[in-house]
């Protein structure tokens, strides 16, 4: 487990052309690494997340994805996500590839990536058009019933990366609240990044906690508030104002790139991206 | 929203619709509910007669007690306020696909005669007019849940002939094809809208108009409806909204308007742990 600066780790691990998720189901979603990943102007990324939420969007509408695997591709409780969907719809700022799941299939492909299953599997995407859209969902039959289940292939990202409440300083990460598929992800990766909002001198998880031990995480990077404007259960609330405020934002491709250059690209980390956003609130 | 300041004595049809949803939900019942007014309607019956229903999220949030309507499928006050948090990939698994899920609740931006339901495109997939979210939790819910309550508004741009995509199955084409593909729930059993009540037609499973609200006149529905609509013989006239349902509603939606309005990041900044427990303090 390596130590270092946001800037310094997205650097040294993320690449062009790499397929990488960036977890977390509403809850602890890696916005600085996010922020990184664009002010360092990556390109060709497949992302992947089951939710894309604000952070694919800015990510999309900056240009830095060729593909996307996803589950549900919305802005929660607001609406869309208009920049994925002018990405869609326009192919704006380029054509996007999209390889599409249900919930239950994502987290099945996950699941069979940490386990390093060639494929997941469930009762599910029966009679729905879902497999059309996505070749990639299946069928096997049981060997013991003959009866048919549905297959998805195991998601195994170049990089996986989180933002968790804390690790210590051997590096161990302890996460809690809504986990989402925080740990499928993370061992379903070749490599592994987290963010924390702090590092302590002992985690105090209780027996049965979600732990990631440290000779799991390649690298660490503490970044408080980095979960920003999603939340970090016990250290701050999701602003759900911003999720409101993007809608407009994100609708035009001129705010979007001007949102992008001012609080993005113009500022130097996520504590200057705060500060910028708290001087133009 | 104006709807806070009505009386009594009047009503919206989105309050009515969530009022008629609500009264559905019975006593003890074990239901599973996605944002907008699935999570409204379910908790407005457990704030009135089911206090006991068992309330579950997909973001693995069972038996939770909001206080306010959640913005998105994992907010904090979820997992704050429930009896059990559990992983996404479980939540799926363990709970819906095995069984334990009674109702599942369900919006749609398109429906048609079968109760089959789009939340995916409109237009093409490849080139869609309109990109909508995509299938979340949906598809699965539909297949697994004993049965599925359908929550939308209803016109000709919702009710169509042929749906542009199949997101969820209902009853496929009807005539017991969804028991025939061996899928376990029930499929639709009630369909609310901003007009009345469906119920599948016993045999052809259509949808058919059973139930209309107070001043809402059969004509009106058959004209938001993008097929012939099949009406029942006997139609009921659903009750309009009791002053207690009404208040209910409304302090729950005014809490959560509160509630969503704040910038949360710097006003509701919840306490860090311990400084004992801090390297870099």
């Amino acid at each position: 487990m390596q130590l270092g600066s946001l800037q310094e780790v997205i650097d040294q691990y993320i690449h062009n052309g790499q397929s990488i998720a960036l977890e977390g189901f509403t809850h602890l979603i890696p916005f600085a690494a996010g922020h990184e990943i664009l002010r360092q102007k990556k390109r060709d990324l497949h992302l992947i997340r089951m939710t894309p939420d604000l952070i694919y969007d800015q990510l999309i509408g900056a240009g830095c994805a060729r593909a996307l695997t996803f589950s549900w591709g919305g802005n929660p409780g607001v609406g869309s996500l208009h920049r994925l969907r002018d990405a869609v719809e326009n192919d704006w700022p380029r054509p996007l590839s999209i390889h599409e799941h249900s919930h239950a299939g994502m987290a099945a492909a996950y699941s069979a990536g940490a386990a390093r299953l060639p494929f997941g599997m469930l009762r599910g995407y029966v009679a729905t058009d879902l497999p059309g859209a996505n070749p990639q969902v299946r069928e096997v039959r049981c060997p013991y019933t003959n009866a048919a289940i549905a297959t998805v292939p195991a998601i195994n990202p170049d990089v996986t990366v989180l933002h968790a409440q804390a690790a210590d300083r051997q590096g161990n990460i302890f996460i809690r609240g809504i986990v989402g598929a925080q740990k499928e992800a993370a061992l379903a990766a070749s490599t592994l990044i987290v963010t924390v909002e702090e590092i302590v001198e002992s985690l105090a998880a209780p027996i049965n906690a979600i732990v990631l031990p440290h000779w799991i995480v390649t690298a660490i990077a503490e970044v408080p508030t980095g979960a920003y404007p999603s939340y970090a259960h016990g250290y701050y609330a999701r602003d759900n104002a911003f999720y409101l405020a993007w809608d407009e934002i994100a609708r035009d491709r001129e705010r979007f790139t001007d949102w992008i250059t001012r609080h993005v690209l113009c500022s130097r980390d996520h504590a200057e991206f705060l500060d910028s956003l708290a001087e133009a609130a | 929203m104006s709807v806070h300041s009505c009386s009594v004595n009047s009503y919206t049809p989105d309050e009515m619709m969530t009022i008629a949803a609500a009264r559905l939900i019975r006593p003890g019942c074990v239901c599973f509910v996605g944002i907008g007014v699935p999570s409204a309607a379910a908790n407005l019956a457990r704030l009135t007669h089911a206090a006991d229903m068992v309330l579950i999220y997909e973001s693995g949030a069972i038996g939770t007690h909001p206080r306010v309507l959640p913005l998105s499928i994992g907010d904090g006050e979820l997992a704050e306020t429930a009896t059990a948090v559990v992983p996404l990939p479980e939540i799926f698994s363990y709970w819906l696909q095995a069984g334990r899920i009674d109702v599942g609740f369900l919006g749609a931006a398109q429906i048609d005669r079968f109760g089959n339901l789009n939340s995916t495109v409109i237009g093409g997939y490849r080139k869609p007019k309109t990109r909508l979210p995509g299938a979340g939790g949906a598809p699965e819910i539909a297949h697994h849940a004993k049965q599925i309550f359908v929550v939308l508004k209803q016109s000709p741009r919702t009710f169509v002939a042929k749906l542009d995509f199949c997101t969820s199955a209902g009853f496929i084409n009807g005539h017991g094809e969804r028991a025939r593909r061996a899928i376990p729930g029930a499929g639709p059993q009630a369909v609310i809208t901003d007009l009345g009540v469906l119920k599948p037609a016993t045999g052809s499973q259509e949808l058919t108009l059973v139930a209309r609200y107070e001043n809402v006149s059969v004509e009106r529905i058959r004209a938001a409806t993008g097929w012939p609509l099949a009406v029942a013989d006997r139609m009921d006239v659903v009750a309009a909204p009791t002053a207690d349902e009404l208040r209910v509603l409304r302090d729950l939606h005014k809490r959560t308007e509160i509630a969503h309005a704040s910038n949360t990041r710097r006003s509701k900044k919840t306490p860090r742990p311990a400084p004992a427990s801090h390297v870099n303090a």
